[in-house]
């Protein structure tokens, strides 16, 4: 790679995902971010109860996000070759894990009342 | 190519957004001031190296008449074509519309180029038009000589357990048909490659690494033998990568018959007859034999050369590659070295190394340096050190990103991150998700 620039780099996932869906999914992930500092902020706390909950999901969202990987690229755990492919694997299972718990405790947090 | 790998997660890309959006901020007024020019700029072919360059020049010069030359109506994106051989991808994968990579306010003429005269600077078409230039970019491809295989044609190619990745979409997808069978059954398979100067030099390994995989897990160990034909003495032109394909070859039993040269094919008898290149152990001369190898299923790569048009119009070598006619250029600048106002850019370019789409991303930016420097009156200087870049697929799911220069040196673009001799998931995961990706942000002139 000659030079990777931020401006290449989203060039790249636009060809991924299509410009469309790519957006929509930054748009996505803007949205359940904001929604979730907004139910902090609304709820002036963390619920622990809510919090459980988006814990427990986490190993879910873990081997989900491993799992639609390796299906999307036609590969499996057999492939780890090196170091790096067990950094990317376990980047990609604690991304998914956060983003999952992210996720739950947001919609627990707009569905039920503030004070469950 | 870039860090596929994080693309699973909607967290990665607000982060990315976020950083994308502040380096755009801070990065917006580096684009430099067009170049105000009358410039009459004729491109031949709207391949790889064409359509990135037409998206630059377009960006640079405010003015120029610039046409691009093309009969073909789509767009291949050829470094998918091993993956649709080996039944990974299908072949609309590969394929696009030659326009919808163009941009706007250019000449697109969709005929053939037939006719190039340096000292008129005129080009003529096959339509009967004739188009004087200023500058030249000279990026038709090369062609697949396959009239020199005694016994083969095209129309064999998914039958007879005969395969030909390199032909097309559609003859990939063929190969696979041939070759799927041969995973399911067993048998024999022959893979070849050329004499010539080649498209991509990793391909014919791949699809015997793809081949032997698959049948590995399909068929099974023990019904089936691979046989690696080549007409060179060793596996890869880089030394290191050599070795290193060598020792796994011997890992998953794949045999080798270096200095084999395939003449012909008899499709009838499955059988392929070779030239065999040797040396006599008592006089040490050079001594030729002819060698016929049973087949089950047969990979065809043939010789390949310059287009016709580009061998006709003297621009070729004249001591160099004669039986191949590429391009006469500086290797550094690609410019011609007679004509000052012409360019070689990709497969066609007379230089050691470099026909890959990895190599025309390096190329463009050079060509784009200096054919404006040349508008403005001045000398460009980007150089192109020879880089080209290969994501060596040893397996479904592994690859190694094997990257080098003019002087067989490996230039890792990830040092310490992503080992260049090492057989990778991560290094699969960039061929299989982000390099597509990363080719169509260069056609459109933004990789």
């Amino acid at each position: 790679m000659k030079e990777l620039t931020f401006t290449t780099l989203i060039a790249v996932f636009e060809e991924i995902f299509g410009p469309g869906l790519f957006w929509a999914m930054v748009v996505a992930a803007v949205l359940v971010t904001a929604a979730y500092l907004y139910v902090l902020v609304r709820d002036r706390s963390m619920s622990m109860r809510k919090f459980l909950l988006a814990q427990l999901s986490m190993p879910f969202g873990a081997v989900t996000a491993v799992l639609f990987v390796q299906a999307m690229t036609s590969s499996g755990f057999r492939d780890i070759g090196g170091p790096i492919d067990l950094i990317v694997l376990l980047g990609v299972a604690v991304l998914g894990a956060v983003g999952l718990a992210v996720l739950v405790y947001t919609l627990q947090s707009l569905t039920r009342s503030s004070r469950a | 190519m870039d860090q596929s790998d994080f693309a699973a997660s909607r967290r990665m890309f607000l982060g990315l957004a976020a950083a994308g959006v502040a380096a755009l901020a801070t990065r917006a007024p580096a684009q430099a001031a067009q170049i105000k020019t009358s410039a009459r700029i004729v491109i031949i072919g709207a391949g790889a190296g064409g359509t990135a360059l037409v998206n630059r020049l377009v960006e640079r010069l405010d003015g120029a008449a610039i046409t691009i030359i093309d009969a073909r109506a789509e767009h291949l994106y050829q470094p998918g074509l091993s993956l649709v051989a080996a039944g990974l991808k299908p072949a609309s994968y590969t394929v696009s519309k030659t326009t919808d990579w163009l941009p706007k306010g250019i000449s697109y003429v969709n005929e053939a180029a037939a006719g190039i005269d340096p000292l008129t600077r005129t080009v003529s078409t096959s339509g009967g038009q004739s188009i004087g230039y200023d500058y030249l970019v000279v990026a038709p491809g090369l062609v697949l000589d396959h009239g020199a295989i005694e016994g083969f044609s095209l129309d064999l190619v998914g039958t007879n357990g005969i395969g030909a990745l390199y032909a097309g979409p559609d003859y990939a997808a063929k190969t696979w048909e041939a070759a799927r069978k041969f995973t399911e059954e067993g048998g024999v398979a022959l893979m070849t490659r050329p004499t010539t100067e080649m498209k991509c030099a990793g391909a014919p390994l791949k699809h015997a690494f793809l081949i032997e995989d698959i049948a590995s897990r399909t068929v099974g160990a023990g019904k089936y033998q691979i046989h690696y034909t080549a007409p060179q003495a060793s596996l890869f032109g880089v030394p290191i990568v050599a070795e290193k394909v060598r020792m796994l070859f011997g890992e998953r039993g794949i045999s080798t018959h270096m200095q084999h040269t395939l003449l012909s094919i008899e499709p009838g008898r499955k059988l392929a007859r070779f030239e065999k290149t040797g040396v006599d152990a008592v006089t040490k001369a050079e001594v030729k034999s002819t060698v016929e190898l049973p087949y089950d299923y047969l990979h065809v790569i043939p010789p390949q050369r310059a287009p016709d048009v580009i061998r006709q119009s003297g621009l070729s070598w004249a001591d160099k590659w004669t039986d191949q006619g590429w391009v006469e250029c500086d290797q550094k600048t690609m410019r011609h070295l007679r004509y000052p106002e012409i360019f070689a850019l990709g497969d066609v370019a007379g230089v050691p190394k470099g026909k890959t789409a990895a190599s025309v991303k390096w190329q463009v930016p050079v060509v784009e340096d200096h054919l404006v420097a040349a508008i403005q009156g001045k000398e460009g200087t980007e150089t192109y050190n020879g880089y080209t870049s290969c994501p060596l697929i040893t397996r479904v799911g592994r690859a190694m990103l094997v990257e080098f220069d003019y002087q067989n040196n490996l230039v890792p673009s990830f040092p310490g991150v992503i080992a260049p001799l090492e057989e990778l998931w991560i290094s699969w995961l960039m061929k299989e998700v982000a390099l597509k990706a990363t080719y169509n942000a260069m056609l459109r002139g933004k990789a």
